[in-house]
């Protein structure tokens, strides 16, 4: 540090607290700051602010961390912790940030018993542990052939396709002194679909969760681009937590992050906020959407209902799947579920890994 | 790192604001201060921020305080070096290849060079301005592609070589943040979010933009706007919305409807989503702007 001419020091120590606060801030940036702090003056302490705002590439939603490293280096003031998950009546939307984990992570260590619930909820499932291990790795074998595909906007060269390839049959025509001696032709590429697992962690689905997030994990892993929420009280986005190759690591990560499992249900206003944020309602444009719920709604259905009315018009397709479809007598005879019913392209058997695994398996064949 | 305080007499955030404020484009003190510095420190500037919050409009401001003609780039998934760089004038190659005959002829000629946006900005890299919109709508190879221009401003053209820019140019990139952008690109940038303007501002951009409008038309609808904004909409209004709905409603109140109404009969400038109009429609009496004029 001491190499450092003094007036620099506090801005390359302010890049350091925000690396520390989960920033990630490459040295170039640090440079553009400094750079950018002697072109403002700086006038006052607000143009350290801005400066930095805009060279460290600050997104909206974590001002507040920024602002608090802000003043913590600068005015000498405290870092107050970040809060988490404050309970607020309002619906939140819980996208963990590299700070939040570094506490959850602490939260994590000291909670020995979290594992051993785990294994005693998996004592209740009907397969046995083998069986079910067998479904995932037979699961994870086919899924990447197996994949729904769309046609991209990109082209490539092929034999029979279904354009002129202007630019090579002409560069080749030049070589040949303007003669065109063969038509070359493109197709589109195909690419694989989004696919966006939606999974109701609320109390009444308690049985299957730790189920699902093992068939998510699997999913995660094999399709290029899969996305994975959890929907009860809140709505959690779980993918960067299931990104961890071994599963055991990444299953304790992610119910780390899930904040309210077993809570209570208010599945409308998970999917109305998971809607409102442009990002994520992006995720499921074109998307093959899977729902992992039995749809018990506790307040008012009305939000559920266009919500899921929504989703189903931005998807390519919407897959409902319902433990209670085990039964053989079920008919979806809520009110919710027969309102929701016709929205969705199948509604399919949720009660077990291998019906889940399957039904994944043939989202590429027609609905 | 290259820096140049002062571009084409801009030499603080103050006198560009005041330029950008001469030019139509009200700005904030951050977003002024933030395409100050990425001009002064030759960065590209990136705004991110909701539809129809101005970062296009913000983009051609600056173009036009500075003097330089905007290249726009739209991007799309799927757009590739042909559409962004550079493209050959197959038809004319081959026809000059027939012309010639015997005679040599080199085919890789700048007369038959389609430059697009990207090529254009690097030959003249003081005189344009370019904006690459919407980069979000672009996937991930794009992206990438971009980023290499982005650092060192060259581009390679495999029958030339390479080409680089003398000075660097301003580009300006926009986002509506539909999906995140790779950490790398943004890196390179200065960045800036342009949130919804407070609602004085808004109203002096209506007053600003539309002409007809009366300052208490603006300030109802800026307070219904900021209002309706608030609701979980599917698309909620913009600044563009804001202006058109003044306008809009200026019009049929001149034409003879009475207040309320000319707000309600407009509606569908503002509430562009049908989902949107349904959800508020017990309540929408309420949020329509009140006394105007």
């Amino acid at each position: 540090m001491s190499i450092l001419p003094r007036p620099i020091e506090p801005m390359v120590a302010f890049a350091q607290a925000l690396r520390g606060a989960g920033f990630a801030i490459a040295p170039d940036q640090t440079i553009g700051f400094i750079a950018a702090v002697g072109l403002l003056g700086p006038g006052d302490i607000l143009d350290i602010h801005k400066a930095g705002l805009a060279l460290f590439a600050i997104p909206p939603e974590r001002r507040g961390d920024y602002d608090a490293v802000f003043r913590s280096v600068f005015l000498g003031q405290t870092v107050a912790a970040p809060v988490i998950g404050a309970e607020e009546d309002e619906l939140q939307v819980h996208e963990p940030t590299g700070a939040e984990t570094d506490t959850e992570v602490e939260d994590d260590d000291s909670d020995i018993g979290d594992e051993a619930s785990a294994a005693e909820r998996l004592g209740h499932r009907t397969l046995t542990p083998g069986q079910a291990n067998r479904v995932l790795e037979l699961f994870s074998r086919d899924l990447p052939g197996r994949l729904p595909l769309r046609t991209s906007y990109r082209r490539r060269a092929r034999k029979s396709g279904d354009k002129l390839d202007i630019r090579r049959t002409l560069r080749e025509a030049a070589r040949h002194d303007g003669d065109i001696v063969r038509l070359r032709e493109t197709a589109r590429k195909r690419r694989p679909r989004k696919i966006l697992f939606l999974i109701d962690v609320s109390g009444s689905m308690e049985q299957g969760t730790e189920t699902v997030l093992r068939l998510a994990h699997a999913l995660v892993q094999g399709a290029e681009r899969a996305e994975v929420f959890t929907l009860a009280t809140r709505l959690t986005r779980i993918t960067p937590a299931l990104r961890p190759g071994d599963r055991a690591q990444a299953l304790d990560r992610a119910s780390a992050v899930i904040a309210d499992v077993d809570g209570g249900t208010r599945l409308g206003a998970a999917m109305a906020a998971f809607l409102a944020v442009p990002r994520y309602a992006a995720f499921a444009r074109g998307a093959a959407v899977v729902v992992i719920s039995d749809g018990l709604e506790r307040d008012d259905i009305g939000p559920l209902v266009a919500a899921v009315d929504r989703l189903s018009r931005l998807a390519w397709r919407l897959d409902w799947l319902t433990p209670l479809f085990a039964d053989p007598n079920y008919r979806p005879e809520t009110a919710a579920m027969a309102a929701i019913q016709p929205m969705t392209t199948r509604l399919g058997d949720g009660s077990d890994i291998a019906a889940m695994a399957d039904h994944i398996l043939g989202l590429a064949r027609a609905a | 790192m290259p820096v140049t305080p002062n571009i084409a007499g801009i030499d603080s955030p103050v006198a560009l604001q005041q330029a950008l404020v001469a030019a139509q484009y009200l700005a904030d003190d951050a977003l002024s201060t933030a395409a100050y510095l990425a001009l002064a420190l030759g960065k590209p500037l990136l705004l991110e921020g909701a539809p129809g919050v101005g970062k296009t409009e913000a983009a051609k401001a600056v173009g036009g305080v500075l003097g330089r003609t905007v290249l726009r780039l739209q991007c799309y998934e799927g757009i590739d070096a042909s559409g962004a760089l550079y493209e050959w004038n197959y038809p004319r190659q081959l026809l000059a290849l027939r012309r010639a005959e015997d005679a040599s002829i080199d085919l890789y000629d700048d007369r038959f060079l389609l430059a697009r946006p990207m090529l254009e900005a690097l030959r003249n890299p003081s005189g344009t301005l370019l904006l690459i919109d919407e980069i979000d709508r672009a996937d991930h190879e794009f992206e990438a592609f971009l980023l290499e221009f982005l650092s060192d401003y060259t581009i390679s053209i495999p029958e030339i070589g390479t080409m680089r820019a003398e000075t660097h140019p301003v580009v300006v990139l926009t986002s509506n943040r539909t999906r995140d952008l790779h950490e790398a690109l943004r890196r390179r940038c200065v960045y800036h979010w342009i949130d919804y303007p407070d609602a004085t501002l808004e109203a002096r951009i209506v007053m600003a933009r539309a002409s007809s409008v009366a300052e208490t038309t603006a300030q109802a609808v800026v307070a219904s706007v900021t209002q309706l904004r608030a609701e979980p909409l599917a698309k909620p209004p913009g600044v563009a919305e804001t202006v058109e709905w003044a306008e809009a409603a200026t019009l049929l109140n001149a034409q003879g409807l009475r207040w309320p109404e000319a707000f309600r009969q407009s509606i569908g400038v503002a509430l562009k989503d049908h989902d949107d109009l349904t959800f508020l429609q017990d309540r929408l009496e309420a949020l329509l702007p009140g006394e105007a004029a």
